[in-house]
Formats: C-alpha cells, structure tokens, sequence
C-alpha cells in the first residue's frame, strides 16, 4: 500500500518535471525556421582547448539570451562536463557584475562606454589590462506592421523616423505611398507601438533612426522608446502580440518574434532598392560595419553600419557584445573562457537562425578568433 | 519592520529627489535616462494608479456586495460552501496568469463594448477617446477589468464573514415583525456589516493600487500624458517600477523609482489604515 502510494507521488514528481522541462524550450525560437535554410555559416575553424574553470559565469543583456543558450549547447557539446551559466537579467546589471568581478563574462547591448567610467572600472577589474568588447551576437531588428491588404511594404529610414516620431498619421501617406508603387494603402491611423520596458532594442532602433532617418529623427536615442507617440507594450512578446491585434499598427521586434507571430516585415530601402530581412542581407550588413576599437578591442561603429546603403544589407541589425578581460584572469578561467568563446564562433554559429539570430559573416569570424586567441 | 521599509525607502530616495530638475509631486513627465540630469514626476504614475484601482472598485464592490449577500442570506447552505470556496478560489491565481488572460483573452474580447462606449458616451469625459488604440485594447478599461476581477475574493471573503455574524436576534426580531427576506437585509444585515463592507473594500483598493504584473502586462504605456478617459494607457507606480527595474544601473536613476515607490507605500499604508480605523471603531467585531 505504502509502496503504490510512493508509485503515485512518484509519478506526479515525473509529470510535473516534464510539464516544467517543456515550459523551459525557447520559446523565441521560430516555427518557420526551415525558410532561412542555405543560410551563410561561417566556415572557419579554430581547435578548442577544453579544460580550466568547470562552472563559467556570464551576465547581461537579454536580447542575446537565444544566442547564448545555442552557444552553451555547443560547448557543453564540445568540452564535456563544462558549463557556463548565462543570467539575462539586462545589459546594464551584465556591465555592473562583470566590473564587480561576480561573473567572468558580461553581455552588454552596448560597449564599455568612456563617459561613465566603465572601460577604467573594467580595467581595474581585470587587474590593470584592458577588457575588450568582443561583438559575437547579432540580432536584426524586424520592423513588423499590421495593415489589412498590405503584405509588402518597404519603407526607409526617413519615413520610419518619421512614423516612430508622429510626423507620419496616415498609412496613405505620401511619404509611403512613393515607396510603394502599386500599392493601394488604406486610409487608416498608424498606431505606433513601442517597447514600454527599457531595452537595448530600442536603443539599437533609435540609434538607426538617427543614423539612417537623414535629420527627420529629432529625438535622443537611448533605451526608451523617445518618441513621443503610439503605446508601449511590455516586452518584445507583447510588441509583436499588440501589433498582431491592432489594424494599421506598427511596431519593432526581435526577428525571432516577428517569425513566431508571422508578422509581415517590411523591407528596409537605404537608397539602393527594398531589401528583405533575411540571414544573408544581414549578414551583408555586418559586413558593412566598421570597428572603431582599436587592436582587438572589436567596439562597432554601428553609425556607418545602420547609415550604410550597401547593395542587398539589411541595416537595421541590433549587436550585443561579450566583455571579457583581455587579460588577468587566473589560468583556469582563461582556459574555459577562451574555449566556451572559440566554440561559439565556430561550431556554435550552425543553429543560430534557428533562434533569430545571424550568423557571423566569414571575414567577422575570422577577426573573432584572433580576438579569442589573444586573450592571455 | 513597516517602518524600517519606510527608512529604507526613504534613504534611497533622497540622493535622487535632492537632484531632480523638476517637481517630484506635480510634473507628468519622467525622464531618468541621463543619471546626471534627472527630470521625473510623480503626478501621472499617481493619477493612472488611483484612477484604475478606483475603476476596478466600482465594479468590484457591487458585485461582491451581491455574492455576499447571497451567499450569506438567500442560497442554502450546501451550495454556499462549494461557491464561497470558487469565490476564494479566485485570490489564489497567480496575478501573472490575469495578465496574461486580460491581456490576450480579455483585451480583444472588450473591443467591441469599449468602442460601443466610446461612439455612444464619448460625451462622458471617461469614455472620451483615449490614448491608446481600442482595437487593440491594451487600456485601463481592460486593466480595471481585471483588477475588479483580483480584489472581488478579498471583498467577498471579508463582507460574507461580516455579515454571516449578524446577531441572529436581530433577524429573528425582524421577521417576527412581518419583514420580508428583502427587509431583513436592508434592515439588520446591511447596517450591522456596513463598516465591515466598507474596509473590504479599503482592503482591496489597497492590492489593487499595488498590484504589478498583471497591471505591466496588460496596460500600454503612452508617452501622452493621462486624460481622464478609461480608454487611456498609462503607467501605474508599480507597473513603471517593474518595467525598469531590470535595467536598474545607476542608484540615481534607481532612486527615482523608489522615490516613486515610497509615494506608492505610503499611500497604500494610508488606505489599509483607514480600513483598519473603520473596522477598529466597531466594537460589534471585536
């Protein structure tokens, strides 16, 4: 009697594990991942030194958390009986408990930046060497609308700076309306909707518009939305479920949202002809990119990147940086750090555009690794 | 303990309040995104706060007023157990599960009564066109709603407790006299339970303006500011906390949120202190 009674609490134990473990499978992930098939993975190679530190540590940005579970996959592939463990828990906590020394990598929307005193927190941090902003994960940015009778549109930079700040009412807009030849847009509001929580993707969305909306931008940048229209939804889940509930509304979501919803997505026109979101025009934007860090310090300049106009790049692609000591950490977690980041440039790439994400372009790989391996 | 919450607060807060370029009490902006130059005010949070835990009050009460009674006076008592307990029920959903229900089940499905209101009671300045999409519904309308929903056990639970301790000579005496059921309510049950009603009430007024993710996940934030219309979005204090608290990075911007969140403890102290003074004043339930 006893023993059946175990049987049974046994049994719930085991059910309910299972009901967690399935609650615990990325929900970002897209259903329609197979369309982005024959997408550009790099092909380089690096060995990977297993060892050192068992339990890695890491810290930050949320917007990088689909990468990153990918990237721990691949390594607990990799080195057996590693682990790193990834806390999304923001940006700017990433930047705080890495300085702090608490965790050993700190994910970041953005780099170390000067003004603030985070690139000498950080140096002290790593006993007196600089620490690099190392841009492994990159994200685009889907402008995602709702408009009944309108699947394809394109749009540009201007016009979205001009929508997003309420220059723009209309969906028959002129301004649009010269985008879209042969495209009957309705005569209705555009609602905006933004994210209400501060995020690095609104930041990484301002910033485009104020690099790529050629002065109609008038407002900062910054992680919350500055606007001064539409409504705010919370989070990027909430973004994409308010634009797939509102007719004429527009907003912007992680790429891995807009698939998930299957919202339509419009196209990005910097001046050389619409271009779809797609593995490879993100890829090509990247390309575009240049770093403004010096020597392996690989810091974006993501104003040339989003004011860019190259042929077939999608611009509007959100970068997340790991920060780590270039040197000064003790033997072993150098070992581990540099094998978890070796793997994730490498063998970690294949299943990212299964998460949202983008591979790195070859060229990007390949200053990656040389980053990685000088890490002392 | 509440007092040393209230210190704690309190020394959070002042650093940033010390800064803060505009009128913490009056203004309707906030801008805590450059630490060095903070811009913030209350007066917005506070309104959209009061002003939808008001709204769910509205509904809440006569509603719970209702199940009260029924529960207490007119259903038998086999089937009052099992529906006090569905009733009681409702404060055990987690108030994540309400968001998400009011904001992708409940929110659609209001659209058409709130755009019915709108066109026909525009005229009523709380019907008046909001700041948010209706269509989309992500409104204090939708959140009030739901609010109503969280406090209606805390106000069923207290009330029926109340008024199941009316002293039976009171209605027997009543009866005796001829009173119909009605009659026996309006006369005995009703003024003895009033003051129990009513700091039910209080009571949950105070988890409605407390309440946070069921509020952040439903309500849109507007960058207009509120205007006294039920199809308005807007932040509540808790909500706004919540919505930041993740990127929490330099204890001045931190400050002004709990800055935020003192005036919120403080008020909420204030309305279940005068629940308590109400209940307090009757020696019937003591």
């Amino acid at each position: 009697m006893k023993i059946k009674r175990y049987a049974n609490v046994l049994g719930m134990v085991a059910a309910g594990a299972l009901a967690l473990s399935a609650c615990g499978s990325d929900a970002n992930a897209p259903q329609g991942g197979g369309q982005n098939s024959g997408a550009p993975a790099p092909t380089g190679t690096a060995p990977v030194e297993c060892g050192g530190k068992q339990a890695l540590t890491a810290e930050g940005s949320s917007a990088q958390k689909g990468a990153m579970e990918a990237f721990i996959a691949a390594y607990r592939q990799q080195c057996q009986g590693q682990q790193l463990a990834y806390t999304p828990s923001g940006s700017g906590n990433g930047v705080k408990q890495f300085i702090a020394a608490q965790v050993d990598i700190g994910g970041s929307d953005s780099a170390l930046k000067e003004d603030k005193g985070e690139v000498e927190k950080a140096a002290e941090r790593c006993g007196g060497n600089p620490a690099w902003n190392l841009p492994l994960v990159f994200g685009p940015i889907a402008v995602v609308h709702k408009v009944e009778g309108v699947t394809d549109l394109a749009l540009n930079g201007e016009v979205l700076a001009k929508i997003f700040s309420g220059g723009i009412k209309k969906w028959n807009d002129p301004a649009i309306a010269a985008l879209n030849s042969g495209v009957t847009l309705p005569d209705t509001d555009i609602t905006v909707v933004y994210r209400a929580d501060e995020s690095g993707t609104t930041d990484n969305f301002q910033k485009y518009l104020v690099a790529a909306g050629k002065g109609a931008w008038t407002k900062d940048d910054g992680k919350t939305f500055n606007g001064g229209v539409g409504q705010g939804a919370q989070g990027s889940a909430g973004v994409a479920e308010a634009v797939a509930a509102g007719n004429g509304a527009i907003g912007y979501v992680e790429w891995s949202y807009a698939q998930d919803k299957n919202l339509a997505m419009a196209k990005l026109d910097s001046g050389s002809g619409p271009v779809e979101l797609t593995a490879e025009s993100g890829g090509k934007a990247i390309d575009a990119a240049t770093i403004s860090g010096e020597g392996n310090d690989l810091r974006l300049d993501l104003e040339a990147l989003y004011a860019s106009n190259a042929p077939g790049a999608y611009p509007l692609v959100l970068a997340t940086y790991e920060i780590v000591c270039s040197k000064g950490y003790d033997a072993d977690t150098t070992k581990a750090v540099k094998a978890f980041l070796t793997t994730a440039a490498t063998t970690g790439q294949a299943s990212l555009v299964e998460a949202g994400y983008l591979p790195l372009p070859q060229e990007f790989q390949t200053k990656l690794l040389t980053a990685i391996k000088a890490i002392a | 303990m509440i007092a040393l919450i209230g210190v704690f607060l309190l020394i959070q807060a002042i650093p940033s309040l010390a800064q803060n370029n505009s009128s913490f009490l009056f203004s309707r902006s906030w801008d805590t995104g450059d630490p060095a130059n903070l811009a913030f005010g209350v007066l917005d949070l506070l309104l959209v706060t009061v002003f939808s835990s008001v709204f769910a009050l509205v509904i809440a009460m006569p509603v719970s007023l209702g199940i009260a009674l029924f529960l207490t006076q007119y259903a038998p008592r086999n089937l009052a157990r099992p529906f006090a307990y569905l009733v009681d029920l409702l404060a055990a959903v987690p108030s994540i599960i309400y968001g998400l229900w009011g904001a992708y089940v409940l929110a659609p499905a209001l659209e058409p009564i709130s755009t019915w209101l709108n066109e026909n009671l525009g005229w009523i300045p709380v019907f008046a066109e909001g700041n948010t999409s209706l269509v989309i519904g992500q409104t204090i309308f939708t959140a009030g709603i739901v609010l109503a929903v969280m406090v209606l056990p805390i106000i069923t639970a207290i009330t029926r407790e109340v008024f199941d301790r009316t002293p039976p000579m009171q209605i027997e005496g009543a009866l005796a006299l001829g009173a119909t059921k009605w009659e026996v309510v309006r006369t005995t049950v009703l003024p003895f339970g009033r003051a129990g009603y009513v700091s039910a009430s209080m009571l949950g007024l105070g988890r409605a303006l407390g309440e946070t993710i069921a509020v952040m996940i439903i309500l849109a934030s507007t960058s207009d500011v509120f205007g006294w219309s039920l199809f308005d979005g807007g932040d509540t204090i808790a909500s706004k906390i919540a919505r930041a608290a993740p990127e929490f990075n330099d204890p001045r911007g931190a400050g002004a949120y709990i800055a935020a969140g003192l005036v919120l403890f403080v008020l909420t102290f204030v309305v279940n202190a005068i629940a308590r003074s109400i209940v307090a004043g009757r020696k019937e339930y003591r």
